[in-house]
């Protein structure tokens, strides 16, 4: 049998501080870790929700967002044949051709401009959109100089409250209600009459059109036959994947900033770890030659060390969680670059992030725990017993 | 102090050589070293300081290893085990005692005196019934859930000693087991350990400074510049 788990523990207890103070270390790094792969789960949480595995986005082929798109009147027309699409209780069909044009707009407080989605929208484009509640107004009246603002626009841009005018496109514009879209990217858009909207930016095509499946297993076969057809020139997403599609790079790019700001913090906090096993090991020489006096095994004395440096490295992780899981209640606004736009979102502690968080912090300890936990198992017993 | 006739030798050592490398010199510390022990003796080695009576103890531990000769506690012939099986056979056959006790500060006089214990294959029911009876023999029931800080040196040493006894070893080997206690102290100690080996009936080894701690042995052996007079007493 081993020497008791409780001796471990009892070490780490005993020098509390040095203990403290390594696994805050620990915890600083885990913090970090932890930190960016919420920040990665927030990003693609909010933009793969945004999207519904029944709707189907049609945009021109090789433009990666709405905004690069085109799809002018008469291919719109096109895709407006297709069997597939379902159809609303009033008979219509739910197919939604709209604009997106991206604008400048000051924010509240700083005045600094930051871009803003237009959405110009159908009268079916809420219906689409199961996910965006009316809060507050009314949907625009089509014809009119009037739109609604998503909640977060509304809180952190000038102008982007109900009865507050914005303006843009030449004209001014009315907000004349607010919608809720949750964590979607649709809270961080303004929508208004896609008409109104062309003429005022001067566009002669829609971005994209989007419609709803009769059943969502008929996508592949509605897509077949729309890139196929030789009068369009555009490709047909699960919205979904087009959602996801645009949290790729940001997610790529904060993963590797974080890995990268991880592996450096990592290495103090291996090399602290390491330094207090090493004084431990030290200040323990001579209980260590004791040990191996009465019979335990150098594995054991191995064993001892290390599972006090894993110890270490586990409280170092839970702290760290525990201090991220803090960071859900924050929500941070950032540019997606692919899109050009504003985007909010929280970060999103997973169960998947907690158990590589742990996983990281026992790793630390292991490896900062391995070269003391070598040289106290490796020790001559009699010059152990010497320093007593 | 009635001495019984030797029936069996429990420790025999032959022809015991052991040097030390210092630099580019060799210092020999022990020589052609050929002694016996008696089963139930209460042995003092006495000596000066680097006279080699510390690694002749530690190599009749086994936790030392002699260049040339053999050491046979027991019947068996600890110079030819390996290190593994050296660590396993201390923990059967060899109570220590230290000069400064060497309790782990962490644990409680109960979990201290059971820690030889964990490498045996007792159960917890008999572990706790063998921990028991080594603190009643030290008179330290009371204590056991102190930990070693809130004893005594002299209670802390009681403690050491029930945990050289409780796996009930061959031999008993103490290093100095006085030489941090005051005199109340070490009467106390050496008192125990005399009890031990004539109660119980223990095969004690110490090396000692202390006059009055060798006084308590049957038989003193002094060693000088790594040879064994045999003096006797």
């Amino acid at each position: 049998m081993a020497i008791p788990f409780s001796y471990s523990f009892r070490n780490l207890w005993t020098r509390r501080l040095t203990t403290v103070l390594t696994a805050s270390g620990m915890a600083l790094v885990v913090f970090v870790f932890a930190a960016t792969l919420m920040l990665a789960a927030g990003l693609r949480k909010t933009l793969v929700e945004t999207g519904s595995p029944d709707n189907v986005v049609v945009i021109r082929k090789a433009s990666q967002s709405e905004v690069q798109s085109g799809v002018d009147r008469g291919q719109a027309a096109v895709i407006e044949t297709q069997p597939e699409i379902a159809v609303g209780t009033d008979g219509r069909q739910l197919l939604a051709k709209e604009i997106v044009v991206l604008i400048s707009l000051p924010k509240r407080g700083t005045d600094k401009p930051s871009n803003v989605v237009i959405r110009g929208v159908s009268v079916t484009s809420l219906a689409l959109r199961p996910q965006v509640k009316l809060v507050e107004g009314h949907m625009p009246r089509p014809g009119s100089s009037e739109v609604i603002a998503g909640q977060s626009v509304a809180k952190r841009f000038k102008g982007g409250g109900i009865g507050e005018t914005l303006r843009f496109g030449m004209r001014d514009w009315t907000v004349v209600g607010t919608f809720d879209a949750g964590t979607t990217g649709f809270s961080s858009e303004i929508w208004g009459d896609a008409d109104q909207l062309m003429q005022a930016f001067r566009r002669p095509v829609y971005s994209s059109v989007i419609f709803r499946l009769r059943n969502r297993l008929e996508f592949p076969k509605v897509k077949e036959r729309i890139e196929a057809d030789p009068r369009l020139t555009v490709e047909a997403k699960r919205e979904t994947q087009y959602y996801s599609d645009q949290s790729e790079m940001m997610a790529t790019f904060l993963g590797i900033m974080g890995m990268t700001l991880t592996f450096i913090f990592s290495l103090g906090a291996v090399i602290g770890a390491m330094i207090t096993m090493y004084a431990a090991v030290a200040n323990r020489t001579a209980e260590i030659g004791t040990l191996r006096a009465l019979g335990f095994r150098r594995r054991s004395i191995m064993i001892v060390f290390l599972l006090e440096s894993l110890l270490l490295g586990l409280a170092g992780g839970l702290a760290g969680i525990f201090v991220s899981s803090f960071l859900q209640f924050l929500t941070i606004s950032t540019v997606n670059w692919q899109t050009f736009s504003e985007l909010a979102f929280s970060f999103t502690l997973t169960p998947d992030i907690i158990i590589q968080s742990l996983a990281f912090s026992l790793f630390m300890g292991l490896v900062g725990g391995v070269l003391p936990a070598f040289r106290a198992a490796r020790m001559n017993i009699v010059e152990a017993l010497r320093t007593s | 102090m009635t001495q019984q006739p030797c029936r069996q030798n429990i420790v025999s050592v032959q022809d015991l050589s052991k040097s030390y490398q210092r630099g580019a010199q060799t210092v020999p510390v022990l020589e052609n070293i050929t002694f016996e022990i008696c089963e139930g003796e209460f042995l003092a080695l006495m000596g000066p300081s680097g006279s080699g009576k510390s690694t002749l103890l530690n190599i009749l531990a086994g936790i030392d290893k002699a260049d040339s000769g053999t050491v046979t506690v027991g019947g068996v012939d600890i110079s030819s085990l390996s290190e593994t099986d050296l660590a396993q056979w201390r923990a059967v056959n060899v109570g220590f005692i230290f000069q400064f006790y060497n309790l782990m500060p962490v644990l409680t006089a109960y979990e201290n005196v059971e820690l030889p214990l964990l490498l045996t294959g007792l159960s917890r029911r008999e572990r706790r019934e063998h921990v028991e009876t080594a603190l009643a023999v030290v008179n330290l029931q009371d204590r056991m859930d102190h930990y070693p800080s809130q004893l005594s040196g002299g209670q802390q040493q009681r403690v050491a000693i029930a945990r050289a006894v409780v796996t009930d070893p061959t031999i008993l080997v103490a290093d100095e087991p006085t030489g941090d206690l005051d005199r109340v102290s070490a009467e106390d100690v050496l008192g125990l350990m005399g009890r031990l080996n004539r109660e119980f009936g223990k095969t004690i080894i110490m090396v000692t400074h202390d006059p009055r701690a060798a006084e308590r042995a049957h038989l003193v052996r002094h060693l000088e510049k790594g040879v064994m007079s045999d003096s006797g007493r």
